[in-house]
């Protein structure tokens, strides 16, 4: 709280030093992680991204759950549908949804596209816990290879107003 | 040799109003006593509103008590982000800005009346939100406000006044300290307290013009004036301010590090070189932090987040790591020199933990680093975010930086706010003794009871998980860790606030005369400029327990830090 002496500028003493040194090497260790990881690991934010409006957006979903729907969903009544593997999926998310429901293959790619009708969403997919934010406006593509099998839901984990925790949707995972 | 006592004699123009305080010799502008008091109790106003929504808010996700109806939650979780993590924390700022910028320079509050114009915007702002929030159904928008989401445009309006006030305030406090130099008031460097204000004061410049880029856009959008705004657009901008915003908390959280470490155990700084650097680095690197938010936003590429959200490698954080080891270094050194001598330990075993502003120091700084800054890195690294976003292991990051850590530290120096500025006598004693204890733990048991359930999925802001059928039963016992750990907290708030109220509405004005509350009768303050610099380089008073317990921070650290990279590695491939 005092005013230093009139010449505070003195070289660093042997514990400062250490700890610098030690606290710094730490640092460089923390940042070449992401890009080691960006290279060699397999889990990755994806990047991929499209401008869209509702409407297109809208108008592809609408498409790829005419083409591929198998059944609907015993509780909700919302299609399910099962695209083949390596294909351009669509997920919708709007107030207060996910549609459809996504039927995959496990160990199978797929470029899942997810963009928002109308405000901000959170994609969070449970137990896998992955989570993305979805925004209206933007086709936010994921490239992703289910490596488990059975239900999963997908929460929405961003506040899109007051029906908010009830939007959850639903991937089926089947085994090959 | 530092000196306490200003050598500069003020002038005895009529522009002069001041008092010397007993305690500390300083001199204290009766311009700067009364703006300290009218922002504190602002401070203390908005921690009351915002910590009755606390309750009811933990009550609510605590799932055996479910309290709230659905709205209700959203609207007062929206109330209870802004009241705690603006209006409280900030006017508890600009209450210390007044103080660094005047007091602790020998000088006097050179711009009062534009002081008083950017208070009264902030009150006008601050009270303002609360009512929109409480009162407009459709602005339970959360305290980011995420566009496309749109509130009653007053709503922005409020968050317009405040930042503009608080932009006002700052600048009165650059325009005391370019006064005072050139009054004459004080020579040399400013001192360090001062300097991490002057640190917050800069962060906090930019911070609020980012405010502004982002919310008076969505003012005019609210209004219909401006028909599109992106919000991928709102979003950068909003944390642009929101996030930096935190950090304006943690440089000014840690220049009231230094002074309760002075306060208290009276410390000199091992190395001022050393402490300020760590302050420059905040200064040029903190501002990236906005990334933290935008790690799994569509639009953005891998190397704009790398960059960004690393502070360019981390520079913000070695900044923290620097502070980490020199505050506790300090208080051994000093401690050590008093005799406290034995073993690694001896000088935290003598340290006084019965005085408030010491026990909040040490609660802080622990909650803050341990918890908040090592699950803050690794929360903020690119691609383990993917496991975090969104989830309550954020609230119980910033639960833990903000609460735990910046409203500890305030909380304890307002323990001395109240006999040396209010002149009042601190009532309640034994409780303002145990009061960061509680808070403390309290704190502890909300972040950890976040963080293990957001580990498991539990998504933030969301007023009810089960719903969506997910989650494992374990999230009972987690999300009860929280709800008590908010018990505890709460019950700290309310000593915390019933001590200020018994204080400063009782008793009569009293001439404060002791530095220390409840650990002796000796000054600290004074003490510390009898230390010499042979005092703290004698081998025998070197930081070497501080040394210990740094590099078991940094162990705690890798392995919380490695262990997330593993369960990373155990998820769905994507890219």
């Amino acid at each position: 709280m005092l005013a230093p002496e009139r010449t505070w500028w003195k070289p660093l003493g042997r514990m400062e030093k250490t700890w610098l040194t030690v606290a710094f090497v730490w640092c460089i260790f923390l940042t070449l992680m992401m890009p080691l990881w960006y290279f060699m690991g397999k889990q990755n934010v994806p990047t991929e991204t499209y401008r869209t409006t509702p409407e297109a957006f809208g108008a592809k979903v609408n498409a790829f759950v005419d083409q591929y729907t198998v059944g609907s969903d015993a509780a909700t009544g919302m299609p399910i549908v099962a695209p083949p593997a390596g294909s351009d999926i669509y997920l919708r998310a709007m107030k207060w949804q996910w549609y459809p429901v996504l039927q995959l293959e496990e160990g199978q790619t797929y470029r899942l596209h997810i963009s928002s009708m109308d405000l901000n969403h959170g994609f969070s997919l449970q137990p896998v816990n992955i989570n993305l934010q979805i925004l209206p406006g933007y086709d936010y593509v994921a490239t992703i290879v289910p490596t488990t099998n059975g239900d999963f839901t997908i929460v929405c984990n961003e506040y899109c107003d007051v029906g908010h925790h009830t939007m959850a949707g639903k991937v089926i995972v089947v085994k090959k | 040799m530092a000196t306490l006592a200003p050598t500069t004699p003020w002038t005895s123009s009529a522009k002069d109003d001041y008092r010397v305080c007993g305690v500390t010799t300083l001199k204290v502008d009766m311009h700067t006593e009364r703006l300290i008091i009218a922002n504190a109790v602002m401070a203390v106003v908005c921690l009351l509103l915002g910590g009755i929504a606390a309750l009811l808010i933990a009550l609510t996700r605590w799932q055996v008590f479910h309290l709230l109806p659905a709205d209700w939650f959203y609207r007062l979780l929206t109330l209870h982000g802004i009241d705690m993590l603006v209006a409280w924390i900030v006017f508890f700022e600009m209450a210390g800005l007044h103080f660094g910028s005047t007091a602790l320079l020998n000088a006097r509050h050179a711009a009062p009346k534009l002081a008083w114009f950017g208070f009264i915007l902030m009150t006008v702002g601050g009270l303002m939100v609360n009512g929109v929030v409480l009162f407009d159904p459709n602005s339970s928008v959360m305290f980011s406000a995420y566009v496309p989401l749109k509130a009653h445009p007053l709503f922005y309006l409020s968050y317009i006044l405040f930042a503009v006030g608080a932009l006002i305030t700052v600048a009165t406090f650059f325009i005391n300290i370019v006064v005072a130099k050139r009054e004459g008031r004080f020579t040399g460097s400013l001192p360090l307290v001062v300097f991490g204000l002057m640190t917050a004061a800069i962060l906090a410049v930019y911070t609020l013009l980012e405010g502004a880029a982002a919310i008076v856009p969505a003012f005019f959008w609210s209004m219909g004036i401006l028909k599109n705004y992106d919000p991928g657009i709102y979003r950068n901008f909003f944390w642009g301010f929101g996030h930096p915003a935190q950090q304006v908390n943690l440089a000014a959280m840690v220049a009231i590090w230094y002074a309760l470490a002075q306060m208290t155990t009276g410390i000199r700084p091992i190395n001022e070189k050393f402490s300020r650097l760590a302050f420059i680095l905040y200064l040029f690197f903190i501002n990236l932090g906005s990334a933290h938010h935008l790690l799994v936003d569509p639009g953005l590429s891998f190397a704009w987040k790398a960059v960004n959200t690393s502070y360019a490698m981390y520079l913000a954080v070695l900044g923290s790591m620097m502070h980490a080891f020199s505050i506790p270094a300090a208080i051994e050194v000093a401690q050590r020199a008093k005799g406290h001598n034995k073993g690694l330990f001896g000088w935290l075993r003598n340290a006084p933990w019965g005085e408030p502003g010491f026990a909040a120091l040490i609660m802080s700084m622990i909650i803050f680093g341990w918890i908040g800054g090592v699950t803050g890195v690794t929360i903020g690294t690119e691609q383990i975010n993917m496991l975090a976003h969104n989830t309550l292991r954020l609230p119980g990051h910033f639960h833990a930086t903000v609460v735990g850590g910046t409203t500890t530290a305030f909380m304890g120096f307002t323990y001395y706010v109240i006999p040396l500025i209010f002149r009042k006598e601190l009532k309640l004693k034994s409780w303002a003794k145990l009061q960061p204890y509680v808070f403390g733990f309290g704190t502890i048991l909300v972040s950890l009871g976040m963080i293990t359930s957001g580990l498991q999925g539990v998504a933030r802001r969301h007023w009810d998980i089960t719903f969506a059928g997910v989650v494992p039963g374990t999230v009972n016992i987690t999300l009860a860790i929280f709800g008590i750990g908010a018990l505890i907290a709460v019950t700290g708030g309310i000593m915390y606030i019933t001590i200020v109220l018994a204080s400063i509405l009782t008793g009569p004005r009293l001439e404060a005369d002791n530095m220390l509350l409840t650990t002796g009768t000796n000054n600290p303050l004074l003490e510390s400029t009898k230390l010499t610099d042979e005092m703290m380089e004698r081998p025998q008073n070197q930081p070497k327990g501080t040394l210990v317990l740094v590099f078991a921070f940094l162990a705690w650290f890798a392995i919380y830090y490695l262990s997330n990279w593993w369960l990373l590695g155990r998820t769905w491939f994507i890219k």
